[in-house]
């Protein structure tokens, strides 16, 4: 017997929620880039030392965050009143990106662009 | 059993919230796991979703108040410059020097510090996507593997990112503790 609707959810598009999935991995890879840029550039390692007592991490947490939101409010904005019709294929870039930012988190990795 | 105040913040951020972000996780990636429409009635999903909810937003919540304090209270801390000339016993108040002035203690800050101040901003964004998406989109959830498969996904790699962070900041605390 199908599971009768949920009234929170009940006819709502699926596109609000691969949005804020997609957005997700966005913001995940955004702060894995600002990882490996600080550590390949002294400038960009101090124009990201938004709070000294904390150094770049503070500017590297934040602009990430911020990607994520703008990207989560841009990509809700589009999708929320569709039904995506290739799901699949978003999952998966969502994986791409994940990866992505874990590998570029690693510190062997970041290690391997350190500025001299 | 006194306890300094950086000891405290230390001891909230570690085995408060890291940790209760940790044990929230099983039970709701079980509940997440159990939510399909082929497993379960309609009260039964009224009743594991409304669970689940409660135990995603608590892990967002957590993860949010552990990536914060340790960044701004705690990691000032740790990375504070000693006098200059500090050497040794000096430097038990300054932990990442008194890491990095060790050959055998080096790969704490060098790998542990810097993969765990990093890889730990990654699981509040991710549990903060699922919680959303299990509070707003249930049904849809309830309806659809791809949808709920993407949100184990992002859940075990929340954990898995928050694990990370949490044993290296243990074993870190253990080899120059923030006193």
């Amino acid at each position: 017997m199908p599971t009768p609707p949920l009234e929170s959810s009940a006819n709502l598009p699926d596109g609000g929620a691969w949005a804020a999935i997609l957005a997700a991995g966005i913001g995940c890879l955004a702060l894995g880039l600002c990882i490996d840029l600080a550590e390949a550039s002294k400038a960009i390692s101090n124009a990201m030392n938004f709070y000294n007592p904390t150094g770049d991490l503070a500017g590297k947490s934040t602009i990430a965050v911020l990607v994520w939101l703008v990207s989560w409010m841009i990509l809700h904005a589009r999708w929320k009143n569709r039904n995506l019709r290739s799901p699949g294929k978003i999952s998966a870039v969502m994986l791409i990106l994940v990866a992505l930012a874990m590998v570029a988190a690693f510190p062997p990795f970041f290690e391997l662009f350190a500025a001299a | 059993m006194e306890m300094t105040s950086r000891e405290l913040w230390t001891a909230l951020h570690g085995m408060i919230f890291g940790a209760g972000f940790l044990l929230a996780f099983s039970g709701g990636f079980a509940a997440l796991w159990a939510l399909r429409s082929e497993w379960i009635t309609a009260r039964g999903a009224a009743g594991s979703g409304a669970w689940l909810v409660t135990s995603a937003w608590t892990m967002a919540l957590f993860a949010w108040l552990a990536v914060l304090i340790g960044t701004y209270v705690i990691y000032p801390w740790y990375r504070a410059k000693p006098p200059a000339g500090a050497t040794g016993s000096a430097l038990v108040d300054y932990p990442k020097y008194l890491l990095i002035s060790r050959p055998q203690t080096t790969d704490w800050h060098e790998f542990g510090m810097e993969w765990k101040e990093h890889v730990a901003w990654f699981a509040p964004m991710l549990a903060t996507a699922v919680a959303y998406v299990v509070t707003r989109y249930r049904q849809q959830v309830v309806e659809s593997a791809t949808l709920r498969r993407a949100l184990l996904v992002l859940y075990a790699v929340s954990f898995s990112c928050a694990a990370v962070a949490g044993l290296f900041g243990a074993l870190i605390n253990k080899a120059a503790p923030t006193r």
